[in-house]
């Protein structure tokens, strides 16, 4: 019964990790920027469905969906207000805009963190569940909600991938992250390009963010750990790899559960960051990464 | 600007000296009117719902005891620091309220970690202090040890082990005596304040007929408690009795959402916040915990009047720490008045004398003779606590009996007394 139980929770949380990581991914691929604001926008979508709930007492889905299109804004925010200017800058020099950028982020991470702790407190909250109540599959019990977050996950993942390799609009995108300058001579707007990627990267992190408050809860402590576990699931998966993302999501969220039943929950995450630290020696661009 | 612009700027100098001197002038009148006021610096955790009220009481203590006309003339002024929830800024603030601020007494903080940090400044720079909201029993173990340089901390909330036996006492009327439980497993987090809790757990469960059959501490950064609550579940125990307070929302959720067929019992502390229910989505419905007060419940004539308060002025109900911190601030002038000094030394002897009807029940401190001097009596005729219960949405007094306004009742995934 162990077994169906470590299979099942990990099935779960890895794909909120794959989730949460494709879109980090997208980002990078795209326009060759590391967000590490990235858990502060999954912990905002979570306390925004949590907050509108509480004040309207609205149900569950008008409380995901306003989690959603809120970290949507964040990240166009992010995006307009910290990034853009940065990459625009005449006055940094171009090499340096990376660690500019990177640096940039992570402080408004930081000033997000804050902020949702001075107006909702630090403590955690749960965001209502669309679905409640508990399946029995061979004697487990498992949330219902559980099973609806892996289904959520993939659809969504499924979702962008057809977006990416089946519309135009995908097409352009792909072409973006391949080569800028050729999408620019066909005459499409990298700009707006990049806007609608951070759009889609917002509603991806909103949806993550929004299902982990469901699933697990979240509070303003949870920025740093999100945005680290991001980080390493790429890093693992290969920078700029979705596919590689997606293994690495699964091996790092299977190691996390095996780890916390078969030895104990306090040294959850000590196994993955260990195999990221090998990674890093052995294979420094990532089990998927161009060299 | 150099000297020479400076001296050169003509008259300047003098103006300066003349401002200054006008200065003091004035403030020697407003001196002659007025006496200067008793400070009091309160450093708490302004993000954490249990810290956040702790400033907000101690000004309605304030304003109250000025209202009357203050500590024999004199105005109590409280000063307050955000620690955000963290042991140095908790250390520099208490630095800069004696040094720059000049306070007679501090309050501080929720957090063992902080209070034991700030405990050696409290002796260094001989400063009252006194904590509405740890529990921690090595706080007051420090001061036996060494009670020269301690004897400045208080501790105005119960300590770990006394919290634990509480728990025992009513785990023997609600659970034992009432549902014949007779096994139970420990969860509690890995903190400074849970490791007296635990062991007096350990010792009192079994004194009441409860066999502890598992004991696992939880690290204050888990997410996922399922392998947790699977742990527990696989060695079928009648009940969890639970030691936390940094985890709250997650566990409980997690404990629901699963359906978790045993109930928990024991110190839930985020569970005394009214927000609770809110931030769980109600899934705290059934948990059993341990408060010094709880909604509606009048500990003393006083309990009610300071939450309602409370309530107009702040929109919300005080945390466990914020009645504390009300009742600390009157303790402390009281122990001024009665010293009739601001001298630390002096204050610290009032405090130990303290006989205070309060709104957690009647405040008297442990003796220096004792293992934990400075602690808070607890019992019959002094705090005796409550064991309450979230239901639909309201927390409910169980116990002690005399006290209770609802019965205890359990969610349908419960099952108990299955095993």
């Amino acid at each position: 019964m162990l077994g169906l139980q470590i299979i099942v929770d990990g099935f779960a949380i890895s794909a909120l990790y794959a989730l949460g990581a494709t879109g980090f991914t997208l980002i990078f691929g795209v326009s060759g920027v590391l967000n590490l604001s990235h858990g502060a926008i999954m912990v905002s979508a979570a306390v925004g469905a949590w907050a509108l709930h509480d004040l309207l007492a609205q149900n569950a889905y008008i409380g995901a969906t306003f989690g959603v299109v809120l970290a949507m804004i964040v990240s166009l925010v992010t995006y307009g207000v910290i990034v853009r200017p940065i990459q625009v800058s005449r006055s940094i020099r171009e090499e340096e805009k990376e660690i500019f950028i990177l640096t940039a982020t992570l402080l408004w991470g930081i000033i997000l963190q804050e902020v949702i702790a001075y107006l909702f407190t630090n403590n955690a909250k749960s965001v209502v569940p669309i679905v409640d109540g508990v399946v029995s599959v061979l004697g487990v019990r498992i949330p219902a909600n559980e099973i609806f977050t892996a289904i959520i996950c993939w659809l969504v993942i499924g979702l962008l991938w057809l977006l990416v390799n089946r519309t135009p609009a995908g097409k352009a995108v792909l072409a973006a992250s391949m080569n800028p300058k050729g999408v620019t001579l066909l005459g499409i707007e990298l700009n707006w390009i990049y806007i609608a990627v951070w759009a889609i990267y917002g509603a991806l992190a909103g949806i993550a963010g929004v299902l982990l408050g469901m699933f697990l809860g979240v509070s303003s402590y949870s920025v740093g750990p999100l945005t680290a576990s991001a980080f390493s699931i790429v890093v693992l998966g290969g920078l700029g790899s979705v596919t590689g993302s997606l293994i690495a999501a699964y091996v790092v969220g299977y190691i996390e559960t095996i780890t916390a039943y078969l030895i104990s929950p306090a040294y959850r995450f000590i196994p993955s960051l260990l195999l990221l630290v090998v990674v890093m020696y052995v294979r420094p661009y990532g089990l998927l990464g161009r060299r | 600007m150099t000297l020479d612009t400076l001296l050169g700027t003509r008259g300047m100098l003098p103006r300066l000296a003349g401002g200054i001197a006008l200065c003091a002038l004035l403030s020697c009148s407003a001196q002659a009117q007025e006496k200067p006021p008793i400070k009091i610096g309160v450093i708490a955790e302004a993000q954490a719902v249990a810290g956040s009220s702790i400033p907000g009481a101690a000004q309605i203590a304030a304003d109250e005891i000025n209202a009357a006309g203050g500590v024999d003339g004199r105005k109590i002024e409280v000063i307050t620091y955000d620690n955000h929830s963290s042991a140095a800024d908790s250390v520099r603030a208490f630095q800069r309220a004696v040094s720059e601020d000049k306070v007679n007494a501090v309050i501080a903080s929720y957090i063992s970690e902080v209070v034991l940090a700030l405990e050696p400044w409290a002796g260094r720079l001989k400063t009252v202090l006194i904590t509405p909201g740890a529990a921690s029993d090595v706080i007051t173990a420090n001061i036996a040890k060494d009670y020269k340089n301690n004897k400045y901390t208080f501790h105005g909330y119960l300590t770990s082990t006394n919290i634990a036996r509480l728990v025992c006492q009513a785990a023997k009327d609600l659970l034992v005596d009432n549902l014949k439980f007779k096994t139970a497993v420990i969860m509690s987090e890995d903190a400074a304040w849970t490791t007296p809790l635990d062991a007096s757990y350990q010792a009192c469960l079994p004194e009441i007929g409860i066999k502890v059959l598992d004991h696992i501490r939880v690290s204050p950064d888990t997410t996922d408690f399922t392998p947790i609550f699977n742990k527990i579940e696989g060695q079928k125990p009648d009940v969890i009795i639970t030691g936390i307070s940094h985890v709250g929302t997650q566990p409980t959720v997690q404990w629901k959402n699963k359906q978790v067929p045993i109930p928990m019992f024991g110190v839930s502390s985020q569970a005394t916040n009214s927000t609770f229910w809110k931030d769980t989505n109600g899934a705290t419905d059934g948990v059993i915990f341990q408060a010094v007060s709880g909604p509606g419940v009048a500990v003393t004539p006083k309990t009610l009047p300071f939450v309602e308060a409370f309530q107009k002025r702040f929109g919300n109900i005080p945390s466990y720490a914020g009645y504390t911190s009300y009742d600390d601030v009157y303790m402390i002038a009281d122990a001024i008045k009665r010293a009739g000094s601001t001298d630390s030394d002096k204050i610290v002897e009032a405090m130990e004398n303290t006989d205070y009807v309060g709104t957690i029940g009647r405040v008297q401190f442990l003796g220096k003779d004792t293992p934990n001097p400075h602690a808070l009596k607890i019992g019959q005729g002094a705090i005796t606590g409550l064991m309450l219960q979230w239901q639909d949405g309201k927390q409910l007094n169980l116990w002690p009996s005399g006290e209770a306004n609802g019965k205890m009742k359990f969610p349908s995934y419960i099952k108990v007394g299955s095993k």
